[in-house]
């Protein structure tokens, strides 16, 4: 609490130039909701690198390491059975001295293709389902959510199985297997956030314009449920993988002579004692892609969630 | 409340109904006959189709099927021909659901205290180590790691058997492996929930009060935050079911799960649906205890709100 | 420290470390309460009046908040610096506190009672028998009908008023000597208000306490302060009694707080005038004085530096560059001139 005994310029003492703007200005640009989530992910060095090995391990998958190697999936070889890693096989070769390093990459593959279909799926029937369900509300909703109900009384696994029992095993059979419940999870969550949005203001504001239901969920409900969307994908591509995994391994997914990585962990497991090394290499790559599934979903979820924001 | 129940209880059977249908026109789908062996003479394979009822009108056989299933009766396993599938179920379930509730108590301690500390130490190496180790306890499946836990503790370092179930022993590798799921999803959860209450007024208010840390903790924080763990039993019971094909295949292990899939390399139809309404069965009640016990648990829904 | 205060804040500086860079929240800010008063703390939301309170009790999240400098000196003390043990010791039969929103105050799973009696027990050590007695009593006290019956129940069985009144009694189980309402009505009805605000003052006349009272609507100031202070931008830039300050304000931003209020009695003719602009940015607060952009009276030196403060009686002062020799003289505007 200084005293006024300071020489000051008179001049000091005029009326400032205040710019009115000045006054109304908001601190810092402007951020959109996208662009913040975003630079919060970027924080997120764990996301940002799964981001990253996931692209890397799909290009491996598609384009690399197939055009790498001069070996195919199938060609069987008996003289080069079990062979642990060599030069001219990077991963080695398994019991019908067949290459694993093709082999592995062609599993991959077949489990990014489920995994993308069941997204794909997610997508077209869980996310429409969810959000008439939400947003009709009412009975229709009641109706449709008892149907979801009853699609999961039965765990989802257990469905994949009948499906893979009552038809032919096969890549077809896997997708319908899936297809039928696995989009569920997403439609409750869709809907549960239709039921949130539809009464807050600005829908209604929308609607008290002139929008068409059509409309408001078009324009207004679904984008908003974007982030939520793509969080969830994130989950269900790594559980679909999961799944097809898991038939695999029992037996009742991919068939030889193909190969998906549930199947050739499936060999490899038969395979420990004397040969562990069919084992580790499939596992490692799909339990590399399930953990930076996880992890860019948890980085996401966390970027995309206005709650975490302070 | 009670009304409550009372339509979770019509739900669940309703869900049941169906569910039991829809096992019974598949069985009517699958390929070929259980007889299809060409040794059979026609004579005998009608004898046998008179035997398992599979020559009257399909409407008939479903309702002999239906009253049969309410009665807990699924039928005769076709491949050990005398032997009542329920009863096949029920000998091998004390084994399945040892192995199984014994992962469950060992994750669900040890998933709380690593949930706990990752919350209490958020932001912090410990956080960020918790949170790593239930990523990778999540993404990594049952059917990787048993195998992997049977080469280095069972072969490598001869700690337990790594197979079959003469003693309790036995039973460790397996809940092991069941185990780590459960530990890394209870943590998560623990952690998020923790982290959401800790940041709620009220425990504000606590510590105003003048209560020390640990009080505000356990009296406020973790009670408030163990109450959706509830609702992680449903997903945790599928978990332990589809769980179970895996281990006790991998352990061998002589529970259902195991029977389950033999079945299926058999194509025991009988015994595959029968199973599979089991599971179902086994599926609706973990819901239904999962409702009531929200229900008694939070009490603001045990007690009804009533404005002064 | 003074005899006749209570409690001294002198110079605060708080900030939060957020993502988007150092958040000043606090910026030097001072302010005593005396024995027995009411003091209330004006301002916008963003002002940091509620930063300020929870630092006198250290109530701010320990991860990102920076004591950036100051004392808060209690009982010789300075509050700042002790340590979390002592400080446990002090929160609750020393200072109390009140917070906003009465729907989120309560631990939803925890009967009131109980969530009552955990401060007697602590603090006073009470056994379970005495404690329930005692709790009973408080909610009676704070106007709770059929206490014996309501301590057991659990927080969504009251109304918003009457969860308020629950947390009141909690801040009071301990006989504080301090007690902080962190905008105890904002959250309720008008007439819900007025119960609350006459509880209080019952409660400080009969407890005899010393009230910080949070707040940013005037109407509740008048009613029931001794003294006020205004703060804006995380700095105090008017302090008096409530006559000095709704009478002869002497700042443009209280100036323009009191003109802002719609009056019935006013002159329909006379415009009501909202003080344009926004509060500045916390991240990158402006180096003169905080209300510059805002102020149709603002001068160049306003700009480059923060005023001193002028004492204008014994309780009055106030910082503001129009009141230096140099500057020239200004007249407050006809709306609150002779204001009632």
């Amino acid at each position: 609490m200084e005293t006024q005994d300071r020489q000051l310029d008179p001049g000091l003492f005029k009326p400032a130039e205040i710019d009115q703007q000045e006054g109304e200005k908001i601190a810092g640009p402007p951020v959109s909701f996208w662009k913040d989530s975003w630079i919060r992910l970027q924080k997120n060095r764990g996301a940002l690198i799964s981001l990253a090995v996931v692209v890397f391990l799909f290009a491996m998958a598609f384009i690399i390491g197939p055009l790498v190697s001069p070996h195919s999936p199938y060609y069987q070889n008996l003289a080069n059975r079990y062979l642990g890693p060599t030069s001219e096989f990077w991963f080695g070769t398994d019991k019908f001295g067949r290459d694993m390093w093709t082999r592995v990459w062609a599993g991959t593959r077949v489990s990014l293709y489920i995994g993308l279909l069941a997204a794909l799926l997610d997508i077209f029937v869980g996310v429409v389902y969810g959000a008439i369900s939400g947003f009709l509300g009412g009975r229709t909703d009641d109706v449709m959510q008892r149907g979801i109900e009853i699609l999961n009384g039965v765990p989802y696994l257990i469905v994949a199985i009948l499906a893979m029992v009552v038809f032919e095993p096969g890549i077809l059979t896997i997708t319908i297997a899936l297809g039928l419940t696995g989009w569920t999870f997403m439609a409750r969550i869709v809907r549960g956030r239709m039921m949130q949005l539809k009464n807050q203001e600005f829908a209604l504001a929308s609607r008290s314009l002139g929008a068409s239901g059509l409309r408001v969920v078009w324009k207004h409900l679904i984008p908003n449920s974007l982030g939520l969307i793509v969080i969830n994908l994130m989950f269900t591509i790594p559980s679909a993988i999961f799944a097809e995994a898991f038939l695999s391994f029992i037996g009742l997914g991919i068939q030889v002579p193909e190969a998906s990585l549930g199947s050739l962990i499936s060999d490899g497991a038969a395979e420990l004692r004397f040969h562990p090394g069919l084992l580790w290499f499939p596992s490692a790559i799909f339990c590399l892609l399930m953990i930076c599934f996880n992890l860019l979903g948890d980085g996401l979820r966390d970027a995309l969630d206005p709650k975490m924001r302070k | 409340m009670v009304r409550y129940l009372t339509r979770r209880f019509v739900y669940m059977f309703v869900a049941l109904f169906i569910i039991i249908s829809v096992t019974f026109f598949i069985s009517k789908l699958l390929p070929g006959s259980p007889f299809a062996d060409p040794k059979l003479t026609p004579e005998v394979r009608d004898q046998l189709f008179e035997k398992y009822g599979l020559d009257e009108p399909v409407y008939v056989q479903y309702l002999k099927y239906m009253g049969n299933v309410l009665q807990g009766d699924l039928g005769n396993s076709f491949f050990f021909e005398s032997r009542p599938v329920m009863q096949m179920i029920l000998t091998r379930l004390p084994v399945s659901m040892f192995i199984g509730i014994q992962a469950v108590i060992f994750g669900l301690i040890l998933g709380m205290v690593l949930g706990t500390i990752a919350a209490l130490r958020h932001n912090t190496l410990w956080d960020t180590l918790a949170v790593v180790v239930a990523i990778i306890g999540v993404s990594v499946p049952t059917f990787v790691l048993g195998p992997v836990l049977q080469y280095w503790l069972g072969l490598k370092l001869g700690l337990f058997p790594i197979a079959f179930f003469d003693s309790y022993i036995y039973s460790i590798m397996p809940s092991l492996a069941l185990s780590v799921f459960v530990i890394s999803t209870v943590a998560r959860f623990i952690r998020t929930e923790m982290l959401e209450v800790m940041g709620q007024d009220y425990i504000t208010l606590a510590k105003a009060k003048g209560l020390s840390g640990l009080a505000v903790i356990v009296r406020h924080v973790l009670r408030n935050a163990m109450i959706p763990l509830v609702t992680v039993m449903a997903p945790l019971t599928i978990y332990l079911i589809t769980g179970s094909l895996v281990v006790e295949q991998i352990f061998v292990v002589p529970g259902i799960g195991e029977q389950f899939v033999q079945s299926v390399v058999v194509s025991d139809y009988s015994m595959i649906l029968g199973t599979t309404i089991f599971f179902s069965v086994m599926f609706i009640l973990a819901l239904l205890i999962q409702d009531i016990l929200y229900g008694i648990i939070d009490p603001r829904i045990r007690v009804a709100g009533a404005k002064e | 420290m003074n005899g006749d205060n209570v409690l001294e804040v002198r110079d605060l500086r708080i900030s939060f470390s957020t993502y988007a860079g150092e958040v000043q929240a606090v910026r030097g800010t001072t302010f005593e309460l005396r024995r027995g008063e009411t003091l209330a703390i004006v301002g916008e939301s963003g002002s940091g009046k509620s930063v300020a309170a929870r630092s006198i009790m250290r109530l701010n999240p320990d991860a990102n908040t920076i004591v950036r400098g100051g004392e808060i000196l209690f009982e010789d003390n300075d509050l700042l610096k002790l340590s979390e043990k002592r400080m446990q010791r002090i929160r609750g039969p020393k200072i109390a506190m009140v917070f906003q929103d009465p729907m989120t105050s309560l631990d939803p799973t925890m009967r009131v009672g109980r969530q009552i009696m955990e401060a007697l027990k602590k603090h006073l050590g009470m056994s379970g028998r005495r404690a329930t007695e005692r709790a009973v009593e408080l909610l009676d006290m704070v106007g709770i009908p059929n206490a014996e019956a309501r301590v057991r129940q659990y927080p969504h069985q009251f109304s918003g008023g009457m969860r308020q009144r629950v947390v009141i009694a909690i801040a009071l189980a301990c006989d504080p000597q301090i007690f902080i309402a962190d905008e105890p009505t904002t959250a309720l009805d008008v007439t819900i208000q007025a119960q609350i605000l006459e509880l209080l003052r019952d409660l400080q006349e009969r407890i005899g306490s010393s009230v910080i009272l949070i707040t940013h609507d005037l109407g509740v100031v008048a009613s029931v302060a001794d003294r006020v202070a205004v703060m804006y931008s995380g700095k105090v830039i008017e302090t008096g009694t409530v006559r000095e300050i709704f009478y002869q304000p002497k700042m443009p931003y209280t100036w323009g707080l009191l003109a802002s209020i719609p009056l019935p009695t006013a002159d329909r003719s006379q415009e009501l005038i909202p003080i344009p602009g926004s509060p500045p940015d916390a991240l990158d607060p402006p180096k003169g004085c905080p209300f510059t952009a805002r102020c149709q009276y603002a001068m160049k030196v306003c700009a480059e530096e923060m005023p001193a403060y002028t004492r204008f009686s014994a309780e009055h002062e106030a910082a503001c560059w129009l009141h230096h020799d140099m500057a020239p003289n200004v007249e407050p505007p006809a709306q609150i001139g002779g204001h009632r």
